[in-house]
């Protein structure tokens, strides 16, 4: 599988790593203007690194919710195109907005990704939704912002089974998970994220086409 | 005036305060080729003139934002669970008063807040059971309005909390869900007495009548407050449900210390908490 434009296994430290061209955000290791890509702090990071099919090329627009302080949002902003991310909590946007700083083409919204219409007229219909927001009832996040991912778009998530319920088996977290998600996506692909995360599942859909 | 959402409608592009206003306030049903839009409205000249300003706009609205919620204080939190508390209790009480009252008048009387809404959404002369102008049904169905209204304001009270315990105490509200991060503080006095308290008081926060009677000795102790609220305490079979309440009181205690004294965002802390869960309630399962 191909990397997106724009993102590059570069050796850092003799080590062949993920890397995009970007301001450091977290004290990565960089090499001139590129930066390491960690998977392990990073959901869409290990989903690349597992070669999961993302049908990511660079240079999408990008609706990228539970941004958190920016980790994984700043290097989808270095080799996408217009992003805009989503977070709740005040503490971590201060961090999303320093990222943004140097980032001319990602835009941080304060919201609640369970409340689309709270971004709608902010947040035009993109090529590419990332669902980052681990609380419990993560594909419910999923479904109610389809209404932004264009006909051909693609949904990248990685569903974690302790924040639905530590106590399951997360094989059958993820079945009900992808069960919901059915309902406005078709499933184009799915892997566990191990070693980088463990009871992850990486998903990969598809909008419905409208009935 | 335009005929879409957008937050760039209707606006003077030279007029940034109003600008992060509508970022911030503003809304639509559905996304929109916002960028097209607002070439077509000569807001723009292209889609990079477009994103500069889009860029501007919403980093100084976030940031308008965190500077405004990272001043929101812990009095306000623990006054707005109270007055949601209350707001739900009298909600209740006067939905079975509306019940009761309806009952003696109505043959398909329902019951509960449900019922008083539907009430409300009835005009008394309407629907043919009351005679026109009959005062008492007026009273009835103004009473069962006021029913809605108080249990909207609890909703809505409900929403703040939300948003207010996720700033106030990040980590707690992560870790305890808004609703009970709000709670505990409430019932702590304030964040910074929570952070003060042993876990083993914070076990028991809101079981203080059970904690005296225990004292007193004719009671054993009470195993948990208002953490029974915690799906990691209500959820666990009982003979384990006292390691869980012990260990979710801890996790929390460190999680309202965190907030109180740092207010860094440590989501390793939720991870140790589900793996703790995760042991004991194998345990319980194993034997």
């Amino acid at each position: 599988m191909t990397l997106p434009d724009g993102v590059e296994r570069r050796g850092f430290d003799g080590t062949e790593r993920l890397a995009t061209r970007g301001e450091p955000v977290y004290g990565e290791p960089t090499d001139g203007e590129w930066r390491a890509w960690n998977p392990h702090r990073s959901k869409l990071g290990a989903m690349l690194e597992l070669g999961l099919d993302t049908g990511l090329a660079g240079g999408e627009n990008v609706l990228y919710l539970g941004a958190a302080a920016g980790t994984t949002v700043s290097h989808v902003a270095d080799f996408a195109g217009p992003t805009y991310a989503v977070e709740f909590a005040a503490r971590p946007m201060r961090d999303l907005l320093d990222a943004s700083e140097s980032r001319p083409r990602l835009f941080p919204l304060l919201a609640d990704a369970r409340s689309p219409e709270e971004y709608a007229h902010v947040v035009e219909p993109v090529d590419v939704i990332v669902q980052d927001v681990a609380t419990r009832g993560q594909a419910t996040v999923a479904t109610t912002n389809a209404r932004f991912l264009r006909e051909d778009g693609r949904l990248l998530m990685a569903v974690k089974a302790r924040s639905e319920d530590v106590t399951r088996d997360p094989e059958a977290v993820f079945a009900d998970a992808l069960d919901e998600l059915r309902e406005a996506y078709e499933i184009l692909d799915t892997e566990r994220l191990t070693p980088y995360h463990d009871d992850h599942l990486g998903v990969v859909a598809r909008p419905l086409s409208e009935p | 005036m335009s005929d879409h959402d957008g937050w760039f409608a209707g606006l003077d592009p030279s007029d940034s305060e109003v600008a992060i206003e509508r970022i911030r306030a503003g809304g639509a049903e559905k996304p929109r080729d916002w960028p097209a839009l607002a070439v077509e409205a000569g807001f723009v000249t292209d889609d990079e003139d477009y994103y500069d300003r889009l860029h501007e706009a919403t980093v100084a609205a976030a940031r308008e934002q965190v500077r405004e919620r990272e001043r929101a204080d812990d009095r306000q939190l623990v006054h707005a669970v109270r007055a949601m508390d209350d707001s739900r209790r009298t909600a209740n009480e006067l939905a079975e008063r509306v019940a009761e009252w309806a009952g003696s008048r109505y043959d398909d009387a329902g019951t509960g807040v449900e019922y008083a809404r539907e009430l409300a959404a009835e005009d008394p002369e309407e629907d043919g059971t009351d005679s026109p102008d009959d005062p008492a049904a007026e009273r009835l169905h103004a009473v069962a309005a006021r029913t809605a209204d108080l249990a909207d304001e609890a909703d809505e009270l409900e929403r703040f909390v939300e948003t207010a315990a996720h700033d106030v105490a990040p980590n707690l509200a992560a870790m305890a869900g808004p609703v009970l991060a709000a709670r505990l503080i409430s019932l702590a006095g304030g964040l910074d007495d929570l952070a003060k308290m042993p876990s083993s008081t914070v076990q028991v926060l809101g079981a203080e009548d059970a904690l005296f009677a225990h004292l007193r000795g004719n009671a054993p102790s009470p195993k948990h407050g208002v953490i029974y609220t915690h799906e990691y305490v209500r959820g666990t079979p009982e003979e384990e449900r006292g390691s869980a309440a012990r260990a979710v009181a801890g996790k929390l205690t460190i999680a309202a210390r965190v907030d109180h004294y740092s207010g860094e965002r440590r989501p390793e802390l939720d991870a140790e908490l589900d793996e703790r869960i995760r042991t004991i309630r194998q345990r319980g399962a194993d034997e």
